[in-house]
């Protein structure tokens, strides 16, 4: 209702009555900065990069510089607008902390200290180390991590190299637990972006899920979207998040609680008789045992352990059942919490079941993507061994690589060693648990190769930095997007490179050239692939390259349009009891497993997402450094009264293990609980080259030392960690 | 006449600052300089407390006391829309008008005039939203002519409990907020 | 207590508003004191004409349009976009105090030539072809009596309008609420005519002391050979006296006012109460500034101590003072 955008009340302002007034020229008139004369102005559709989103995009481009940049009003995932870092995305290509020539290491790793180098030559020396680890080693000692989509060639060029070892963070580190457990129970996970019906959610839960602060686009519109209908709003976070101040409910749980509650909620509906009975007899599978297993998770057992009133939690199951099955528990995403996460996860795929909300309008819809034929590359080599994260499938229920696996490997040498790693667009000293490890482990290394767009702690440490163009300023991979309906998107260059940075396709085949991998390079330029490739799919290249997008045919979204029924679970059906589990010896219906304790007198550190910045990667961005320039530590208001603080005051952190953070400023505030502290990921740079940012707030992966290794996946869980205060 | 005017949801803003960060790309707001700025407002003790997330910039007043205090006539009220600008050309840098808005929503730009949000007019006048309007992610900015009962941000606002920035002060606010 | 947090950054706006420097409370002080001066300097002329020419104020003028002089650089210095100064004049904004106020100054000057040039200096150091000049238009004044009247007034009104514009310059910001008072005009109008009055009297204090250098003659001495010593200590101690009476009379006036009004009006006055300016204000204005000056002017009359400047330098600098704080901490107080 009051998102109808007055628009056409609002044209007949503009169209009719100023331009009766005869205002023919105003930009004479008008006050300080507007933009010059509009002549000269072009405009480029690309997707955006500063998240993993993908949102279609405009940029525009005046007098020859970057300008702005704005939604894609033909894209489906961000309908026109992008989100702050998006708008704020022509930072990243104006930043002057940016790299701008290839480096190879002058002395000591981590010194920092360079020599600028031709492209021949950093190329050069990356494959000859290469080759030297591949003769000793073979091929699998060489890994790559990555992350997002520019990643595709670097992985095309090590898998045609005969590495198996691909690691992105956005698995153990982030989604991987979730996914997990959604598998387990409907045999399909909610994917990236996630297959929630937000929009159409009568009834909204989420649990952690940071939605208005976690930024993803198309999530946070649709949150608005649902809340400007109506939609009822239940937020279980230990802290007021933006999300929860909105909320009807907001449960402040005790943090690592939460399995607890979502038993509890599933109890409420179980014994009430509450939830989707036909649902689940069409659908469910070992409901009589799941149901038993949980008769006794009553509210009255969960309250103390939550800190929830039992009542709150059964009037919460109840709202939950009313709006059913537009009722949407939101699976989250990073959901690597406490150490026994695919299990949580699971917990809220079941209350979803329960619910009837899979594959149900306002629950979980059903995707479609284009279909898009892959480039015809000869077939790559075998690789020698298996992958070295997983070494006798360990964690089960993994289905991508471990990054932190790929780690113990190289610091260990088990299953195998690992001698050489190339880092594609991941921060792995701010995205992987305890930096010290990830340090101990790039010692043990003979090649450390770091592709970056700026001086980043990881690259800090490489041998050779390749510095990459930003995504204005080059092509990528065709995202064929897996959501609601389906389109393809194109990312072209906007503006040239400013300086000798190039694009991650270029640096990775001149490299598989270097490689003597040049049969899986066909193609000499990547306009050539691209098109090739919509050739292949039958999709209009030139028409591509105009618009940006080219949508697909709309397919049914839910079950009651006709979209497919199926679970590729073992039973082929929604698993409320999981025989996989059990054959495991993992709990077949989730059990509620407390986590570790606060030491006395100390803080739990919590941590996630501001709305203006993308994990480490945006803090030098002139545009987003401006709106946040650091972050502060959210300190319950009456506990910092008691250590005698006050908002802005700094602080360093002191946590379980001796380890100190840099100092942030304290904000005290009444939107968390007592026992916890918060801070926002990414901040804290240590690298000197990121004069912006440098030492600006304090790092969460400072003091995040202590994780615990999710048994069924491998994920890695930091809500184990507690902290002092120190004044400074 | 044209009365333009904003009126901002608050119950759906989450206070990105994504209008913030558009409005600098769009109108060239210098590093350092913001024209609009986002604000958040607790009240109550945990676990009541409330949250109010604002987006606000000049409200364009309908007896805006910057206009009057000029000197020199730089800072005008543009017709149609009743728009208050700041005429570069005319703009001494005497600050008065900075001293005069009790929302502090001007600011001296590097180039020695005085700078503030122009509700986008030259948007605005070619028939496209204010940049800040147009990006926000949550739709929950509403633009148009209080003049008009007919038009979005009139209806909203007699459908709606809303507030605007300290009317005590009298200046009569056009950035309005609905709760 | 509510948490409020704000992403504004703009510099000389956060976190307190500090649009004006130095430069304004200087620009006041001046102004002020130039209207003071412009005052006994009317008030003379009117009252005295050329007969009684040793008991006025004739080097008032020209030390006026010295200061003023000084005053306008200041406020020219402050100005963020000089090179279009000159915009001030091509337009008269009724609304705007600092439109009255820039055509005021403007104004002011002529009455204070006028006024300088009918009593020039007996000598100079330098330029006598000059003073020759100047003496023969000063005779060709004195010989307009109606043209010495409109002189004296213009002087006297110029004064008065220039003293009270500096306050409502002030006083007419809504916005900050220490500033938001009628009271202001005449605050201002009596702190310049105490600190003219105490200026004055330092200067025939100084030149009593004075070394006899020509120039020295010619700036301060004169002003005060002029006069009767004896005369312009009664007169001036006396005025000096009671405008500083009035201005405090005035202070607690504004200050009431505030107290009485909105919430928002007692914050700004808590400023000077027990807020951050208070020690400057109770110590250095109402105290060293009004009170102490008055004491020591009684005990002079009352011929308790020795005349001395300390009376007359305390005046000037409570008088800056006031202009300073009240700059300072009416920028700082808000309606939020
Ligand atoms: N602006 C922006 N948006 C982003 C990103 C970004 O970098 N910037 N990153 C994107 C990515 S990859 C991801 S994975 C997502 C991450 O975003 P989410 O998936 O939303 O991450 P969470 O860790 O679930 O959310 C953190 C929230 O969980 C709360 N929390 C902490 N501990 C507990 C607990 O024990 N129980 C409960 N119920 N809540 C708890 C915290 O207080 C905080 O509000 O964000 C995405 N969106
Ligand atoms: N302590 C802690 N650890 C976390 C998280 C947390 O909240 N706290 N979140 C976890 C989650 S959910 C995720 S998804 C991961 C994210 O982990 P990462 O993906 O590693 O995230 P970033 O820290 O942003 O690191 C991205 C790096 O890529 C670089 N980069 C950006 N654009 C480009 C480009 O165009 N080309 C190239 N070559 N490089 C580019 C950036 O400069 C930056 O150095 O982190 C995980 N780890
Ligand atoms: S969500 Fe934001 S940062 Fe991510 S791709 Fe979309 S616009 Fe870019
Ligand atoms: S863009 Fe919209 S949601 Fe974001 S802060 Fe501004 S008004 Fe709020
Ligand atoms: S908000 Fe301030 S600058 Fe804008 S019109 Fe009102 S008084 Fe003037
Ligand atoms: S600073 Fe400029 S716009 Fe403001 S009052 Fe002075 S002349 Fe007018
Ligand atoms: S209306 Fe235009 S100038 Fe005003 S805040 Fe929005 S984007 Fe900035
Ligand atoms: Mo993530």
């Amino acid at each position: 209702m009051s998102l109808a955008v007055p628009r056409r009340s609002f044209l007949k302002i503009s169209a009719a009555a100023l331009a009766a007034a005869g205002l023919g020229a105003p930009q004479a008139r008008l006050g300080a900065g507007e933009p010059a004369a509009a002549g000269a102005v072009q405009t480029v559709p690309t997707f955006c990069d500063i998240c993993f989103w993908k949102c279609g995009a405009i940029a525009s481009v005046r007098d020859g510089a970057l300008w702005k940049i704005e939604g894609n009003p033909l894209d489906p995932l961000c309908r026109g607008r992008l989100c702050p870092r998006g708008t704020g995305g022509i930072g990243a290509s104006r930043d002057p902390d940016r790299l701008t020539r290839p480096l190879l290491r002058a002395r000591v790793r981590g010194g920092e200290e360079w020599n600028a180098v031709s492209w021949d030559d950093a190329l050069g020396h990356v494959a000859e180390k290469m080759q030297a680890i591949k003769a000793k080693h073979g091929p699998e000692a060489v890994a790559l991590f990555s992350h997002g989509i520019g990643g595709t060639f670097f992985k095309h060029t090590l898998k045609a190299f005969g590495s198996p070892n691909l690691a992105a963070p956005s698995f153990a580190q982030c989604r991987g637990p979730r996914d997990v457990g959604f598998r387990l129970t409907f045999g399909d996970d909610p994917g990236s972006p996630e297959r929630t019906d937000i929009a159409n959610a009568r009834c909204l839960v989420l649990i952690g899920s940071h939605l208005g602060e976690n930024m993803h686009n198309t999530q946070v519109q649709e949150f608005a979207q649902a809340m400007a209908a109506g939609c009822t709003l239940i937020v279980a976070d230990p802290r007021q998040s933006t999300a929860a101040a909105k909320a009807k409910w907001w449960l402040p749980v005790r943090p690592g609680s939460d399995t607890a509650l979502v038993l509890a909620w599933m109890q409420v509906l179980v014994a009430e008789q509450l939830y989707d009975t036909a649902y689940v007899a069409k659908y469910g599978h070992g409901f009589a045992q799941f149901a038993a297993a949980i008769a006794d998770k009553t509210p009255e057992w969960a309250g103390p352990l939550t800190g929830i009133q039992p009542e709150v939690i059964r009037e919460t199951a109840r709202a939950m059942a009313r709006f059913r099955p537009a009722t949407l528990v939101h699976p989250g995403r990073h959901s690597n919490w406490y150490g026994s996460d695919a299990q949580r996860s699971r917990a809220i795929a079941l209350l979803n079941a329960l619910l009837g909300s899979w594959g149900r309008q306002g629950g979980f819809y059903q995707p479609s993507a284009m279909e898009l034929p892959a480039y015809p590359y000869p077939a790559y080599p075998k690789p020698g061994k298996p992958k070295a994260d997983n070494p006798g499938k360990r964690h089960p229920f993994a289905h991508e690589s471990i990054t932190t696996g790929i780690r113990s490997a190289t610091l260990t040498g088990n299953p195998y060693p690992v001698k050489g790693w190339l880092v594609y667009a991941t921060n792995l000293l701010h995205a992987l648990p305890n930096e010290a490890e990830t340090i101990q482990a790039i010692q043990q290394l003979d090649l450390l190769a770091v592709c970056d767009v700026i001086p980043s702690e990881t690259a800090g440490w490489a041998d050779v930095v390749l510095p990459e163009c930003t995504y204005l300023e080059r092509h990528d991979e065709l995202n064929p997007e897996l959501f609601r309906e389906p389109f393809l998107a194109l990312r072209q260059p906007v503006v040239p490179p400013p300086d000798d940075q190039k694009p991650n396709w270029w640096i990775a085949r001149e490299l598989a050239l270097k490689l003597g991998l040049g049969a899986w390079y066909p193609w000499s330029d990547i306009e050539q692939y691209l098109a090739k490739r919509c050739e292949l799919g039958g999709y209009d290249w030139e028409r591509l390259k105009r618009d940006g997008i080219i949508r697909g045919q709309p397919q049914p979204l839910y079950f009651e349009q006709g979209a497919p029924a199926e679970f590729a679970t073992p039973s082929g059906r929604i698993e409320f009891w999981s025989q996989q589990l059990a054959d495991k010896g993992f709990a077949p219906v989730p059990e509620y497993e407390p986590p570790q304790p606060n030491p006395p007198g100390s803080y739990r550190v919590l941590f996630g997402r501001a709305p203006m910045h993308s994990f480490s990667r945006t803090q030098t961005n002139p545009l987003l450094h401006e709106v946040m320039p650091e972050n502060a530590l959210w300190l319950n208001a009456v506990e910092a009264r008691r250590l005698g603080l006050k908002s802005g005051d700094r602080v360093r952190l002191r946590n379980q293990d001796g380890v100190l953070s840099d100092a942030l400023p304290v904000k005290a505030t009444e939107r968390i609980r007592p026992d916890c502290v918060y801070l926002v990921h990414g901040f804290g740079h240590t690298a000197k080259g990121l004069k912006r940012a440098y030492r600006k707030g304090a790092s969460d992966a400072q003091i995040l030392t202590r994780y615990q290794t999710d048994p069924l996946m491998g994920g890695t869980a930091l809500g184990n960690n507690f902290v002092t205060l120190e004044a400074v | 006449m044209a009365r333009l005017a904003m009126v901002i949801d608050t119950t759906l803003c989450v206070g990105c600052a994504d209008c913030v960060v558009a409005c600098k790309t769009e109108n060239d707001v210098p590093e350092g300089f913001c024209r609009d700025w986002i604000t958040e407002q607790v009240a109550g003790a945990f676990p009541s407390a409330r949250l109010e997330i604002r987006s606000e910039r000049c409200n364009h007043c309908d007896h805006p006391p910057c206009v009057g205090c000029c000197p020199t006539g730089a800072s005008h009220v543009h017709q149609p829309g009743a728009v208050v600008l700041v005429d570069k050309q005319k703009c001494i840098g005497c600050k008065a008008c900075i001293a005069s808005c009790p929302y502090d929503a001007r600011f001296v730009h590097p180039q020695g005039h005085v700078d503030k949000c122009t509700f986008c007019v030259h948007r605005v006048e070619h028939g496209q939203l204010p940049a800040c309007v147009s990006v926000c992610p949550t739709r929950c900015m509403h633009f148009g002519d209080l003049d008009d009962p007919e038009s979005g941000v009139a209806r909203l606002l007699r459908s709606r409990r809303h507030h605007e920035l300290l009317p005590a002060a009298g200046t009569g606010p056009r950035v309005i907020y609905l709760t | 207590m509510d948490e409020i947090t704000s992403t504004r950054h703009n510099p000389g706006i956060d976190p307190v508003l500090h649009a004006w420097g130095w430069e304004i409370p200087v620009y006041l002080f001046l102004g002020g004191l130039v209207a003071g001066l412009m005052v006994l300097a009317g008030y003379h002329i009117l009252k005295a004409g050329r007969q009684q020419e040793k008991v006025s104020y004739p080097y008032a003028p020209m030390l006026g349009v010295i200061l003023l002089s000084l005053g306008m650089n200041a406020l020219f210095l402050d100005l963020a976009n000089k090179p279009l100064v000159w915009r001030l004049y091509l337009t008269f904004q009724p609304a705007s105090p600092m439109s009255w106020g820039s055509w005021i100054l403007l104004l002011v000057y002529p009455a204070l030539i006028g006024a300088a040039i009918l009593h020039p200096p007996e000598r100079v150091p330098f330029g006598q072809r000059l003073l020759a000049l100047v003496r023969s238009w000063s005779e060709w004044l004195h010989q307009r009596p109606r043209l010495v009247q409109v002189l004296g007034l213009a002087n006297l009104g110029g004064g008065i309008a220039l003293g009270i514009y500096t306050g409502i310059l002030l006083g007419a910001f809504g916005a900050r609420p220490l500033w938001n008072s009628a009271v202001l005009g005449p605050l201002f109008l009596f702190s310049g005519l105490s600190t003219a009055a105490a200026l004055m009297h330092l200067l025939a204090m100084v030149s009593r002391s004075g070394t006899g250098a020509p120039f020295a003659d010619v700036a301060l001495a004169g002003v005060f050979r002029l006069m009767d010593p004896a005369h312009c200590k009664h007169v001036m101690v006396r005025a000096d006296a009671s405008f500083l009476t009035i201005e405090l009379a005035i202070i607690a006036l504004w200050l009431l006012g505030l107290l009485t009004a909105t919430g928002v009006h007692q914050q700004a006055a808590a400023l000077l109460l027990g807020g951050p300016w208070t020690a400057p204000f109770w110590g250095l204005v109402i105290l060293a500034g009004i009170l102490v000056p008055l004491l020591l002017q009684f005990l002079e009359l009352a011929g308790r101590i020795r005349h001395s400047a300390v009376p007359a330098v305390l005046v000037l600098i409570g008088g800056f003072v006031l202009r300073w704080i009240l700059v300072e901490a009416g920028q700082a107080s808000r309606w939020s």
